[in-house]
Formats: structure tokens, C-alpha cells, sequence
């Protein structure tokens, strides 16, 4: 399964990045040679087999519904690239 | 007094004893890093002004004949995806160069409950992605073995800060082997430990299902003295385990009498270097010599496990790494007419080529169309590789292999070749899938750089695995050796 540049410029919009002509090309040919690699997987049998996401037997991990406070909006806007009236500022969205 | 030589156990005993001030400790190591880091480049922030107010602290809990744990007054350094309050964390990334995180990690607040003192931050791999540290975006740091030669990765500045002796321990966190695989190539002990032993809560996230924070130390004491402070059960992390801690230097006896060792034989094939078979082979003699039973036994499914990796691993960043947006913090570009512009751009201009391969190749397995033939299998493969220790470990104790299939190799050898790089990491990695612990310990070297062991045992099984490692370590001594840097006899 080959992947071409326009795979690449498609995954790339998917996850929001924006690629240099270099750097699709470099892109493309770099996942072709490791996902020839991942083929190999196909060698198993794995009809049957449960997949495995996590390791841990732990599923809906609760606690009570305690109200309490949370960080300080000053805290959580310090790192804030761009801010304005005690809000995150972003281009027009609508 | 070369203070910065010893272990937190000798160190201890001098402070308790108030043979030394934790203050003389802090300022003897800070020298050490002012003369040497320039060198060797492990450490991204010092924080000179704070560490040595805290030694005044731990100096006085001491003067006052309080009742004060080994980590007391003793000097550490935290790798640079742990976050500290008020102090940059910034997974040595141009996204994150300007972030004070608002909070401290989990480890970071029981280190500092525990009077460990924080000097600084490490390099690292971009976002923990890599083997070598040539993916940190601020500089290289260097094998104190051999200058020429990575550190491994991705804490490279992890293990070198204790190599080089500019820290007397330190945290590393591991997805694939970023904590043994480095240890390997600069003499130290790394442990990996179980997955959800160690909380993750204020770790910056890389692959959730695989991350975990774990020691780098000098010795096998000083190991399991760590991971006393740090393991444990945190509500903060949904995903940490629910289980009691032993004190774990209970394990450190020296006898491995009878022990039951496995050695899985696909870990020796063919592209392991010659003299790390014969180092790790040395030491599974020396096991036998001291009354342990060993045995070849097979893991059927290893060699699946690096593409079945390279395949969750991706996926699992590409999602966790959406959040740098430049939004809530973080660079952003300067350029914004729409927020989808705004997006590219800013990931463009804030992260690095490993670190985009790796988002490229997550999302691409992930999307509409390939979800079912590349990430569910390679999850049902995940699974596979876990019943292959589960039925080893139904009759070993714990399994040795090499920490990795080579020593330390040179700046630039494998970083234009994304496969060979992942390769480095083949023999750590399973252990990540299957959620197991896992130790590297010096075992010897070749042409003047060392050779890590891994020992591995099942979940929440650190006890034994510290067991062996103390008795191979005490038999071994390569502990003792130190990389001979300029100046130094």
C-alpha cells in the first residue's frame, strides 16, 4: 500500500500541520519505509484475539462529587500566548 | 570532598550524623555542574538560588534532631517533561520553551514531602520521542564515556546528570525504553517500573498507555530508595493502581538462592554486537554461581513487537499531542487570519521532525480507512506479546536479556534513518506493551563503554527484580567505575 504525496498533504490537514514541499517529500517516503515495516503484523493470526488498550484492569475510576476549588484563572491564563479580559484570545472562529 | 561521587544511602548516613550540611552537599554538586555541564550539557534550567534556600531547610530539620527520611537534603534533577511549579518545563521542545507550568507533578511534590532537593531540569528527546537526545531542540548531550557518542534516549540528560555525577539521582520517564536503554549506554541503574505503579499526573503525556516514571541512581539501593518516595496510589491519576507499596530495600538481601531465571532466547538473534551477548551471558553465569536456576525459555512473539509499537505509540501521541494549539500555552505563530492557519502554523513553526513523523504516522493509522489494519491489530498483537510473559511468568521469577543490542553509538550515525533509530530499541520496548517492570544495571563494557542488563518481572513484581540486581550488582562492582572526564585522575 503505497502512499503518495497527496495521502500526505490529506494526513497532514487531519493533524493540523502545516509541511514544507521538503518536508512532504522526506514525509512520504519515510511512512512508505515504515509501514512496509508495520506489514509484517499481517504474518500473525490474530482472528479471536482481543485487543489490548490498556493494561490495567481498571474501568470508571469515580470519586464523589464534592465540590471544590478550582486553579486560580490568573493561574491558568499565565501561560496563555495571547489573552484579553481575563480570556484566551483566538482568531475569528464564525 | 568530592561529595558528588557518593550514593543517597552514604550520603545519607553523613548527613544524619552531621558529618555534612546538605548545604556543603548542594553547593559541592552545583561546582560539579558548573565545571562539568558545560561538557556534557545534561541539565535545560539550573536553579541554583532555590536549591540552596531548601538545603538551608533540610539543614535545619536536621539540626533540630527531627526524625528525617534518605532523601532528606539530598540533590536531584527531574527530566524536563515532569512539571514543576514556577520552574520551565519544556519537554525540550520550541512549543513548550516558554512554559511554567502552574501546578507541580505528582513526583515532583513527593520528591520535594520527602526533602530530596531539586537542582534543575534535563534534556531530553523532544516529547520523549527518540533514542539518542538528538531530538532535543535546545542542544546534544554527551555520553560522559565517550563524547562522541549519544547518551541514548530519550532521557539522555537524565542518565548523563548521573553518570557525569552532576546529580546524585534522578527521574526519567519511559514509553519504550527511554529510561534502560539510556542507563545502558551511560553505566547507571534505570528502572522502569510496572505501569501505573508511578503516578503520571503532571508528566507531560507522550503515549498514555505506555508512559512511566521510574529512577535513575548509582546503585541498586539507591533505586529502591526512590522508588519507596514515588510509588504508590495517586486519585489524581485515573490510571494509577490501587495497590500497597512494600519498602522495597527489604528485597535488597543478596541471595538469589534458587531463584528462578528465565532467558528468552529471541532477545540473543542475530544484530546483537558481539561483546554485549558475551557481557550478558558473563552475568547470567554469575547468577548461576550464586545458586539461581536458569533457564532458556521463548517469548514467540518479540519480534512483532517493535511495529506493533511504532504503531500505538504514534497513534497515542498524535492525539495527546492535539492540545498544542496556541491557545492556552505554548508558542504561537505570529500570523493568524483563520484558527485552521493558525493551527498549522503554529505546529509547524513549534515542533521538530521526529516529533511530526511520529504525529504524521499516529494520525495516518488512525484515520477513516486504515483504523482496522494497522492500529486494532497492532493492539490484538499488544496483547499476544502480554501472554507471552504471563505464561513466563507463571514459571520464572524474572527473565535477563541485554538493556539494548548495542553500546552507545556516534552523533549522527542513525538520524537521517528513522527505522535503524527505533531499532536501538527492540529489546525494551515489549516490556512497555505488556506493562511489566524492568531494571537496566551496568554489566561491563566494550571499548570503554558500558553495557546495560535488563532484568524484567511480572506486574508489580519490583521486588524481585531489585533482589537479583542487588546480589548481581555486589558480585559484579561495575557500579563502582566512573566515566573519566577532563581533570579528573
Amino acid at each position: 500500500m503505497a502512499i503518495s504525496v497527496k495521502d500526505v498533504e490529506h494526513v497532514a490537514l487531519l493533524a493540523r500541520l502545516e509541511l514544507s514541499d521538503e518536508e512532504k517529500n522526506m514525509y512520504t517516503e519515510q511512512l512508505n519505509t515504515i509501514l512496509g515495516y508495520m506489514e509484517k503484523l499481517k504474518e500473525l493470526d490474530t482472528a479471536g484475539v482481543p485487543p489490548t488498550a490498556h493494561v490495567l484492569p481498571i474501568h470508571n475510576v469515580l470519586r464523589e462529587d464534592v465540590e471544590r476549588p478550582s486553579m486560580d484563572r490568573e493561574k491558568v491564563l499565565q501561560n496563555a500566548p495571547y489573552r484579553e479580559d481575563g480570556q484566551f484570545r483566538v482568531p475569528k472562529i464564525v | 570532598m568530592d561529595l558528588y561521587r557518593l550514593t543517597i544511602h552514604e550520603l545519607h548516613e553523613m548527613l544524619i550524623k552531621k558529618e555534612i550540611s546538605s548545604l556543603e552537599l548542594i553547593k559541592n554538586v552545583i561546582d560539579r555542574i558548573e565545571e562539568t555541564d558545560p561538557k556534557i550539557k545534561a541539565y535545560v534550567t539550573v536553579v541554583k538560588e532555590q536549591s540552596l534556600a531548601k538545603a538551608q531547610e533540610a539543614d535545619d530539620l536536621i539540626s533540630r534532631g527531627e526524625n528525617v527520611g534518605p532523601l532528606t537534603g539530598i540533590p536531584m534533577a527531574l527530566k524536563d517533561n515532569m512539571c514543576t511549579e514556577g520552574i520551565p518545563t519544556t519537554c525540550s521542545s520550541q512549543i513548550l520553551k516558554n512554559f511554567v507550568p502552574p501546578y507541580d507533578a505528582t513526583v515532583t511534590r513527593r520528591l520535594s514531602d520527602e526533602g530530596a532537593i531539586l537542582l534543575g531540569k534535563l534534556n531530553m528527546d523532544e516529547f520523549a520521542m527518540g533514542s539518542s537526545t538528538e531530538n532535543s531542540a535546545f542542544f546534544h548531550t554527551r555520553n560522559p564515556w565517550n563524547t562522541d557518542c549519544v547518551p541514548g534516549g530519550s532521557s539522555g540528560g537524565v542518565v548523563a546528570a548521573v553518570a557525569a555525577d552532576e546529580a546524585v539521582f534522578t527521574l526519567g520517564s519511559d514509553t519504550g525504553g527511554s529510561i534502560r536503554q539510556p542507563a545502558s549506554f551511560c553505566g547507571v541503574v534505570g528502572l522502569k517500573p510496572t505501569y501505573g505503579y508511578v503516578s503520571r499526573y503532571g508528566l507531560i503525556a507522550f503515549a498514555s498507555s505506555l508512559d512511566q516514571i521510574g529512577p535513575v541512581t548509582k546503585d541498586v539501593t539507591d533505586c529502591a530508595l526512590v522508588l519507596n518516595a514515588i510509588a504508590g496510589h495517586d486519585p489524581k491519576d485515573s490510571t494509577s493502581a490501587d495497590v500497597q507499596v512494600p519498602d522495597f530495600t527489604k528485597y535488597l538481601t543478596g541471595d538469589v538462592e534458587g531463584m528462578k531465571i528465565g532467558i528468552p532466547k529471541e532477545y540473543f538473534a542475530e544484530g546483537i554486537q558481539p561483546e554485549v551477548k558475551d557481557a550478558v551471558m558473563t552475568a547470567v553465569q554469575q547468577f548461576a554461581d550464586l545458586g539461581a536456576e536458569v533457564e532458556e525459555v521463548s517469548l514467540p512473539h518479540t519480534e512483532y513487537a517493535l511495529p506493533a509499537y511504532y504503531i500505538i505509540a504514534p497513534a497515542e501521541c498524535s492525539s495527546n499531542l492535539a492540545r498544542y494549539d496556541g491557545v492556552r500555552y505554548g508558542h504561537r505563530t505570529e500570523e493568524s487570519e483563520d484558527i485552521v492557519t493558525m493551527f498549522k502554523k503554529t505546529r509547524y513553526e513549534g515542533f521538530g521532525q521526529e516529533v511530526k513523523r511520529r504525529i504524521m504516522l499516529g494520525t495516518y493509522a488512525l484515520s477513516s480507512g486504515y483504523y482496522d489494519a494497522y492500529y486494532l491489530k497492532a493492539l490484538k498483537v499488544r496483547t499476544l506479546i502480554k501472554e507471552d510473559f504471563d505464561r513466563a511468568f507463571e514459571k520464572y521469577d524474572v527473565l535477563i536479556s541485554p538493556a539494548s543490542p548495542s553500546t552507545a553509538f556516534k552523533f549522527g550515525e542513525k538520524l537521517n534513518d528513522p527505522l535503524a533509530m527505533y531499532m536501538s530499541d527492540t529489546m525494551t520496548i515489549p516490556i512497555n506493551l505488556a506493562g511489566i517492570p524492568g531494571i537496566s544495571v551496568p554489566c561491563g563494557f566494550a571499548q570503554g563503554l558500558p553495557i546495560g542488563l535488563q532484568i524484567m518481572g511480572k506486574a508489580f513484581g519490583e521486588g524481585n527484580i531489585l533482589k537479583a540486581a542487588y546480589a548481581y550488582e555486589q558480585v559484579a562492582g561495575f557500579y563502582r567505575q566512573k566515566p573519566n572526564l577532563t581533570g579528573e585522575e
